[in-house]
């Protein structure tokens, strides 16, 4: 299980250097998109690999899971968190095979993110195709921009 | 001579998955701009057939090509970003790009039965051996 925080940018206040360690890490940042490369995720090494969009109503994530029993996942949304978990099986041939190359990863994952906003945990849409979950969580009203007119 | 077949691979791209790296590499550029993966690909054989997996998530079976010409299979599969234009990011973990591989196939084969299924993801690829490369039971007659 991995615990994450998603909020960008926020400044952290746990050690002397935490804002230089920000600050190089955003050079870092800087100097690979000048470079060309759009190697900008935070490439964490969890699988399943999410992204995470928000616009005014809803927060996405999104996962590549290819080739899994939309059965065997389990989304679960409380407050502001989101919980994925699930197992990946890669069936067994029923012939007798020699191997070339096995490089397609199989087990249990499990992952929870904090997301920015509180959301509506009874309206969450989840939709597996072609090999990508893709969760809509609207956000909780109190969350919601508001328009404020301004009297003259 | 049954199993004892090779597939070798044309040249590495970073594989998408438990290393997810872009594309840094010197073969022929792809002509789109973007990312390219490399998917993580299971081969094996059996006496008639070769049958490669290969998970390419988002891919739809219209944005993905398959080629074997001279014994080189090529496998090419396009994302489109499924992002809205009304939506910014809060974390990145992966990119919408192309994947492609290449293999060079040691045997020969039957063009004309290749079967492709693209099933969440995942595309299966059975290549029929062609006949005469199949290994033939030879009777020792006595007497």
């Amino acid at each position: 299980m991995s615990i994450r925080r998603v909020w960008p940018g926020r400044p952290v206040f746990n050690g002397p250097h935490a804002d230089f360690d920000q600050v190089r890490h955003e050079l870092l940042r800087l100097f690979d998109t000048v470079a060309g490369d759009a190697a900008t995720e935070a490439a964490t090494g969890a699988f399943p690999p999410l992204n995470v969009t928000q616009d005014e109503d809803n927060v996405y994530v999104r996962a590549e899971i290819p080739g899994i029993d939309a059965d065997q996942l389990s989304i679960s949304a409380l407050g502001n968190r989101v919980s994925l978990a699930g197992k990946r099986e890669i069936q067994l041939e029923p012939d007798k095979v020699s191997y070339h190359r096995r490089e397609r990863a199989e087990g249990a994952f499990s992952r929870t993110l904090s997301l920015p906003v509180e959301i509506d945990a009874e309206r969450v849409d989840a939709r597996y195709a072609n090999g990508i979950l893709t969760l809509t969580l609207p956000k909780a009203e109190a969350a919601k921009p508001r328009q404020i007119a301004v009297r003259v | 001579m049954s199993t004892d077949g090779t597939t070798r691979e044309m040249r590495a791209e970073p594989q998408k998955g438990a290393v997810h790296q872009p594309s840094r590499s010197n073969g022929p550029e792809q002509t789109r701009p973007g990312v390219v993966y490399s998917p993580a690909t299971d081969i094996f054989e059996t006496e008639n057939s070769i049958t490669v997996l290969a998970d390419m998530p988002g891919v739809q079976a219209a944005d993905l090509q398959i080629d074997l010409r001279e014994s080189v299979l090529t496998l090419t599969g396009r994302v489109a970003a499924p992002e809205s234009g009304y939506e910014s990011d809060v974390l990145r973990e992966y990119r919408s790009g192309t994947f492609f591989r290449q293999f060079t196939l040691s045997e020969r084969i039957d063009q004309a039965k290749i079967d492709a299924k693209l099933n969440d993801g995942v595309l299966r690829l059975e290549l029929p051996k062609v006949e005469r490369a199949r290994p033939r039971q030879i009777v020792v007659k006595t007497g």
